[in-house]
């Protein structure tokens, strides 16, 4: 646990522990925004500055914080992580805000944020934290627009609609119309058919991991690592 | 593994009720100083950047052949609204003002404008907490819905007709959201109302002291 490579902190937070995919955390702002595939890209990018700025503060007051109040330390400093960044980007980046702005009070609810600081962060020297926190992050968007995207397709026939309100007028080549004269599927929009979208992924995910644990198997032979030594 | 390094290499002080209560009550402290000085250094930028919105919004509902006052500046207030009275050579010809209801979560703020024959212009709103991707298509760039609202009227035999379709009006609701239409359509309504109680109020123009110190202030 003391020393975990980057590469392993990528990894983990792109496929293997994933975290929706493989944590199952997060799941209230997931079903909640991923109409879309653009609003989940914008939820993943207003999750992933929250998730650096919080890992670095937690990582920074790792030493002074005790185990008994973390939680409520934890909570503090991530919901005013969230504060500061709604109020500078409504003042700094009006525009963006006005896309974004909706989904930054959700991201108080997102107990993934809580979960790698309090797993991963509050143990770990300040470049690894703010690693992890990215590269969860990375992976949360990454969970978000494909859950968005799948809902998007089925339910209206589009894909990145509106991502130029978002990302600028130089995105606009983004907004697909996958399926033209589509009526809508009005239960994959609505909160059940993200529950079902997810669970086809999760299947998808899970049979993916399965073929590569057999290649392994068949390459090489797993050997069991040895122990590491008990810290003292 | 970790439980067992803290106990070890921690002071026996980090023990104490009284550090636990001081780290949460410091990290408090510094969460309200932090929040304190966000606050104070982007609560002017926000309210400019929020009068910028509301002005440009403004300027969709009332076009600019209805007046030749300066909008944003040119207002009163009646029955604790803030109106924003159009002219063209001291003849009113619209009204703008913003009315508010709560939607599905959150109050939606909009501003409308009616014309002097009690026209609708236009609504727009101005700022809401609606569902991103269902209750967000009332924002004009997102959908057309909003213009459904353009050249209605109010009058006595057509109160029914100020509701979204599933209540039997002439609005569309939305895919996914009733709620948040069925909220819009009921304060663009009220405003409506509003407009004909105090139409005489509205349309007259009587130059108040506010726009005399204005003047005042502009040519000094």
């Amino acid at each position: 646990m003391a020393d975990v490579k980057m590469k392993t902190i990528m990894r983990d937070g792109i496929w293997n522990n994933n975290v929706v995919f493989a944590q199952m955390l997060a799941l209230c702002p997931l079903l909640a925004v991923t109409s879309t595939a653009t609003n989940g890209l914008g939820m993943g990018i207003a999750s992933l500055a929250v998730m650096i700025a919080s890992s670095l503060v937690v990582s920074i007051m790792r030493d002074f914080i005790t185990k008994e109040v973390r939680l409520p330390v934890f909570v503090l400093l991530i919901a005013t992580i969230v504060t500061l960044v709604d109020m500078s980007m409504n003042a700094w980046l009006h525009e963006m805000h006005k896309v974004l702005g909706l989904f930054i009070p959700l991201i108080v609810t997102n107990c993934a944020i809580l979960g790698r600081v309090e797993s991963f962060a509050s143990h770990q020297p300040v470049g690894k934290a703010v690693a992890d926190g990215f590269f969860m992050g990375i992976g949360f968007t990454v969970a978000l627009v494909a859950v968005g995207a799948t809902r998007e397709m089925l339910g209206s026939g589009t894909l990145f609609a509106n991502a130029a309100l978002l990302l600028g007028d130089a995105f606009a080549f983004m907004e697909l119309t996958v399926i033209p004269e589509y009526g809508g599927f009005l239960l994959m929009i609505l909160p059940p058919g993200a529950f079902i979208a997810l669970g086809f992924i999760l299947a998808g995910k899970r049979v993916i991991d399965a073929r590569i644990s057999r290649d392994e198997d068949n390459d090489l032979p797993i050997i069991p690592t040895p122990a590491e030594g008990h810290s003292h | 593994m970790s439980l067992s390094k803290t106990t070890v290499t921690t002071p026996s002080y980090r023990q104490r009720i009284g550090y636990h209560g001081m780290l949460v009550g410091g990290t408090a402290l510094l969460a309200s100083a932090l929040l304190v000085m966000g606050n104070t250094s982007t609560k002017h930028v926000i309210a400019q950047r929020h009068a910028e919105d509301v002005q440009q919004m403004l300027s969709e509902v009332v076009p600019p052949t209805l007046h030749d006052n300066d909008l944003l500046h040119d207002k009163f207030e009646l029955d604790g609204k803030e109106i924003y009275q159009a002219r063209l050579e001291n003849e009113v010809s619209a009204v703008a003002f913003q009315v508010a209801e709560p939607g599905y979560s959150g109050i939606i703020t909009m501003i409308m404008a009616v014309n002097k024959d009690s026209k609708l212009l236009g609504v727009r709103v101005v700022s809401h907490t609606e569902t991103p991707g269902l209750g967000d298509k009332m924002e004009a760039a997102r959908s057309d819905w909003v213009y459904s609202f353009e050249g209605k009227q109010l009058s006595d035999d057509n109160h029914k007709q100020w509701a979204v379709k599933k209540d039997g009006g002439q609005f569309d609701q939305f895919t996914g959201a009733t709620i948040t239409p069925r909220a819009i359509v009921k304060a663009v309504k009220a405003g409506m109302q509003f407009f004909a109680n105090h139409k005489q109020r509205l349309l007259s123009y009587e130059p108040g002291p506010e726009s005399a110190i204005s003047e005042v202030k502009e040519n000094g």
